[in-house]
């Protein structure tokens, strides 16, 4: 009989609460899938450097997995919590009909242990079928061909999906029997009978604290996206954070008073057909909501901004690469002199070594690279301590010395012959450049410094080295680099004119090439070889190749995207169904209130749209302020990543859109039509 | 204690609130109900007549005093002795029927039965029974949502007695019915009275709804201001006596007329 109870009141939920239920399958499989996508790109013909990225990014997923858990958990005890207050007269007549608090409990347990194997079964079923996309979108993003399709279903995920939601069940169970246990009778059966209180706010003190909450933000927003420069520790950070968070408070806190001043100086509008009445039911609703409005709305600023940048790095990791790695090889090697003496930790053989040329190293190992080599430039690369990056912007340093605390001022600046960079930029099929005898170039392309630099070369400030002075050829840095990397990370490189440099200044000896061989297992070959003598010498030899740098900034970015979906989804999902089931249980509380419309003649379609307006206006209002909130985050971030060169974020705005729409907006279609049938019956 | 005393108040108190604000619920109330009877408490809203019944039932607790049910002292029962009484002696009618809409009218007569492990049998053939008795045999496959109000305050009642309890508890019975519906269920109440002699003890603020008892209480602000027995009298004969005292209590109860 007990057994019959809970599977009839289950029944009976998953009709009215199928937010509930569809909430839990989504986080069991969503849950499923970014725990599966190690065996779903196992069939997938990627090198092995790139297996290795995969599987930091499946262990970073597994970390954030635990993190997932506890959010997932939080929402649904807070669901059940939710589900039971709505179910405490039923509670009091069970004990009433002496039933006793433990096989009440018992009732609980078995719908607890129902629902948690309905949705697990279901949740795993949905999440086994879409992870079979994800190795299409992992191919897709590793740029890796799928030998063959398989279908494939990971044990491990799924065991670890049913253990971390058997403890999320048990807690609910725990929690609950708790509840139950310290309920006293008088308060289950007179519950729903207490009369809501309506808290009338002030409209002068609603207007006061709406004025406070948007200079707060206001402030926050400005410091964070407009000085950037000027935050200088994680305190200042997260002071602000903390500003933006009571703001939003207060902005909740004082909405529907400022609101009802709004609607009510507009009488014709206020006393047009229902609007009194969804106007009374919205103030009321944000007035006792307030925490929980401020909670979701800030969930949805986190989803978009970690959504956004995610999608967004991942993007431009994939367009800078073409970019950024136009030649097969780089090869640096330390040259003897200032950097390598023994007084650096080097060993005598070490100098030794620094004293040959890159070509010798190899040969002396046994491999002529020379003849693998299809193009190549050999070049030199300077540094001077009469020319530091301090020295260079001294003219107008004052100017900038707020914004320049994060840098280290005091390296020396690279230079380079111009005849040297112009032999790299033909290589990497740049522009070349003349000079006359006392001019120079700057190349650079990390933004921030860009702009820095900018500012003396348009006022024609010279430089002073190997004695001579040398004033700009042009107003601004000329984009370009010469050590290919996953990013825009050069700072800047002086190119001067070859007859002035000093050789003795010289520091390393760079090798750009491309090779003959064009088929992946022939480049594989000769890197093996290039890397194993490399190996040992990765004092005086570093190498660098573009599918290092393709493997490299690849698995940043899809590290970066999926935790950005993963923490993204979960935070819509927890936020969406946090908000759905709140406006689901009110309106059951309401019913009463739309019998009484309808006797007084309100037709279908006029509680309908009012219906329709409240729970719109519900999902709106927090939505709204994190837009808000999120541009400026987004422009925050975008500022943070700024050497990766994120910047056209539209595309990811774009998709970041389209994801909202779709679980968020499914969220709010579903609870309208739950309210609209929990009305009409 | 008298054999045929079925329920024995002894000066019980209840008091809510803070030392601010002190309110006395129940200020002093002693009675007796005897075993077969059918007693109304009436009294405005306000006057601690819920609070009373709530005591009786255990919902709630006296600040001091002593009920008795029986042999049992209520105030002292803990646990399971609780869910036990509860179970066996006791049998609850709401204003709000407080039916289980998950199942059927039948499910939720059985329900009561089925709590205390009586089996599948015995169970049938109980609920057949008292169904005749409350007139309700043809909506037992029906949810409540398609029943009227009526009948499910009929199949509540049933609920209530199928157990045959020591006492039934009454809040408000007629509270949300029609009069149409009330006087058929008031009518059920008697016959249930009369025929198997259960006690009845009904709290309501309608005079009409009290007429169809034996006796009636009267409590005002927490103690009991009159009590008036039908004895012989004709039901209405007895319901102008009622008026007469709810016209000297004065106050809301009028409007309930």
């Amino acid at each position: 009989m007990l057994f019959k109870l809970s599977l009839s009141n289950i029944r009976k939920s998953m009709k009215d609460y199928a937010v509930y239920f569809f909430t839990l399958i989504l986080g069991v499989a969503l849950f499923y899938i970014f725990n599966a996508i190690d065996s779903q790109t196992a069939m997938l013909s990627i090198s092995s450097d790139t297996r290795e990225i995969v599987k930091l990014l499946c262990d970073v997923l597994s970390a954030v997995s635990v993190f997932v858990a506890f959010v997932l958990g939080f929402l649904v005890i807070y669901a059940s919590r939710f589900l039971m207050k709505r179910r405490n007269k039923e509670f009091a007549l069970y004990l009433l009909l002496g039933m006793g608090k433990r096989k009440v409990s018992l009732i609980l347990f078995f719908e607890t242990l129902l629902i948690g194997l309905i949705s697990l079964v279901v949740g795993l079923l949905c999440g086994v079928g879409l992870s079979q996309l994800t190795s299409l979108f992992v191919a897709n993003m590793f740029d890796a061909d799928m030998e063959q399709y398989r279908f494939v279903f990971s044990g491990e995920a799924c065991s670890k999906t049913i253990l971390y939601f058997a403890i999320i069940y048990v807690v609910v169970i725990l929690f609950n029997t708790f509840v139950i246990n310290k309920c006293r009778l008088i308060d289950l059966l007179q519950g729903s009978r207490k009369s809501e209180r309506i808290k009338l706010k002030n409209p002068i003190v609603c207007m006061i604290v709406f004025a406070v909450s948007a200079v707060l933000l206001g402030a926050a927003y400005y410091r964070v996206a407009y000085c950037f420069y000027d935050i200088d520790t994680s305190y200042e950070f997260l002071m602000y954070i903390a500003l933006g968070c009571v703001g939003t408070f207060l902005f909740f806190w004082s909405l529907s008073g400022l609101l009802f001043w709004v609607i009510h100086t507009v009488k014709s509008v206020y006393y047009k057909g229902l609007n009194s009445f969804v106007y009374r039911q919205m103030s009321s609703r944000i007035n006792t909501n307030v925490l929980s409005m401020t909670i979701i709305c800030l969930m949805l600023f986190v989803t978009i901004c970690v959504l956004t940048v995610g999608i967004d790095v991942r993007n431009s990791m994939n367009r800078n690469l073409k970019e950024l790695a136009p030649a097969d090889l780089n090869i640096q090697k330390a040259m003897p002199g200032t950097i390598v003496t023994d007084a650096n930790g080097y060993s005598a053989e070490e100098i030794n070594e620094a004293g040959y040329s890159i070509w010798d190293v190899y040969l002396q190992n046994g491999y002529g690279l020379e003849s693998d080599l299809k193009e190549y430039a050999d070049v030199k690369m300077y540094e001077t301590e009469e020319l530091t990056f301090y020295d260079t912007i001294s003219g107008y340093i004052d100017e900038i010395e707020a914004n320049i605390t994060f840098l280290q001022g005091y390296y020396p600046e690279t230079i380079m012959k111009i005849s040297d960079y112009n032999k790299v930029a033909e290589i990497y099929g740049k522009d070349t450049y003349q000079l006359d005898e006392n001019q120079y170039i700057i190349i650079a392309d990390y933004e921030n410094i860009i702009k820095i630099r900018n500012i003396g070369l348009s006022r024609n400030e010279t430089i002073n080295v190997y004695g001579k002075e040398l004033s700009p050829k042009y107003k601004e840095c000329k984009n370009g680099f010469v050590v290919m990397a996953g990013n825009h990370i050069n700072t800047g490189i002086i190119v001067v004119p070859d007859e002035i440099v000093d050789e003795s200044t010289c520091t390393q000896e760079f090798l750009v090439a491309n090779y003959k061989a064009d088929t992946k297992e022939a480049i594989e070959e000769i890197e093996t070889k290039i890397d194993s003598i490399a190996e040992g010498k990765f004092k005086i030899l570093s190498v660098n190749t573009k599918t290092d740098i393709k493997e490299a900034s690849v698995g940043l970015g899809a590290i970066f995207a999926f935790i950005g979906l993963y923490i993204g989804l979960v935070f819509l999902i927890s936020g969406a169904a946090i908000l759905a089931l709140k406006e689901l249980s009110e309106s059951a509380d309401n019913v009463e209130r739309y019998k009484v419309l309808k006797k007084l003649g309100a037709d279908e379609s006029q509680i309908n749209s009012s219906i329709l307006k409240q729970t719109f206006l519900f999902f709106v209002f927090p939505l709204f302020l994190a837009i808000v909130h999120s541009v400026f985050g987004i422009k925050f971030s975008n500022m943070l990543f700024d050497f990766i060169g994120t910047g056209a974020v539209i595309s990811s705005i774009l998709t970041t859109g389209a994801i909202l729409l779709l679980i968020y907006g499914g969220y709010f279609v579903i609870t309208y039509i739950s309210c609209k049938n929990m009305i009409k019956e | 204690m008298n054999s045929e005393t079925i329920l024995k108040i002894q000066q019980i108190e209840k008091y809510y609130g803070n030392r601010s604000s002190l309110t006395k619920a129940i200020d002093d109330i002693s009675f007796e109900v005897n075993k077969g009877e059918f007693v109304a408490i009436m009294g405005a809203s306000g006057s601690g007549k819920t609070t009373l019944l709530n005591c009786i039932s255990t919902i709630d607790k006296v600040t001091s005093g002593h009920i008795y049910v029986g042999d049992a002292e209520v105030t002292k029962l803990r646990g399971n002795a609780l869910n036990k009484f509860r179970r066996e002696q006791l049998g609850f009618i709401f204003q709000d029927f407080n039916l289980l809409d998950t199942l059927t009218a039948y499910e939720n007569i059985a329900l009561a039965l089925s709590i205390q492990n009586v089996s599948s049998s015995l169970i049938d053939s109980a609920v057949k029974k008292v169904s005749q008795q409350l007139d309700i045999t043809e909506v037992l496959d029906k949810y409540p949502y398609q029943m009227s109000g009526g009948q499910k305050q009929r199949v509540a009642s049933a609920r209530a007695i199928i157990t045959n309890p020591k006492l039934i508890l009454a809040d408000e019975p007629t509270g949300a019915l029609d009069s149409r519906s009330a006087k058929l269920l008031l009518e059920r109440f008697s016959a249930l009275n009369r025929e198997i002699k259960a006690t009845i003890l009904m709290v309501t603020h309608d005079s009409f709804t009290a007429s169809y008892a034996g006796r009636v209480l009267f409590i005002k602000d927490g103690k009991v201001f009159n009590e008036i027995v039908r004895g012989d009298d004709s039901r209405k004969e007895f319901f102008d006596k009622i008026i007469d005292v709810v016209s000297l209590l004065g106050g809301d109860l009028t409007d309930a007329l």
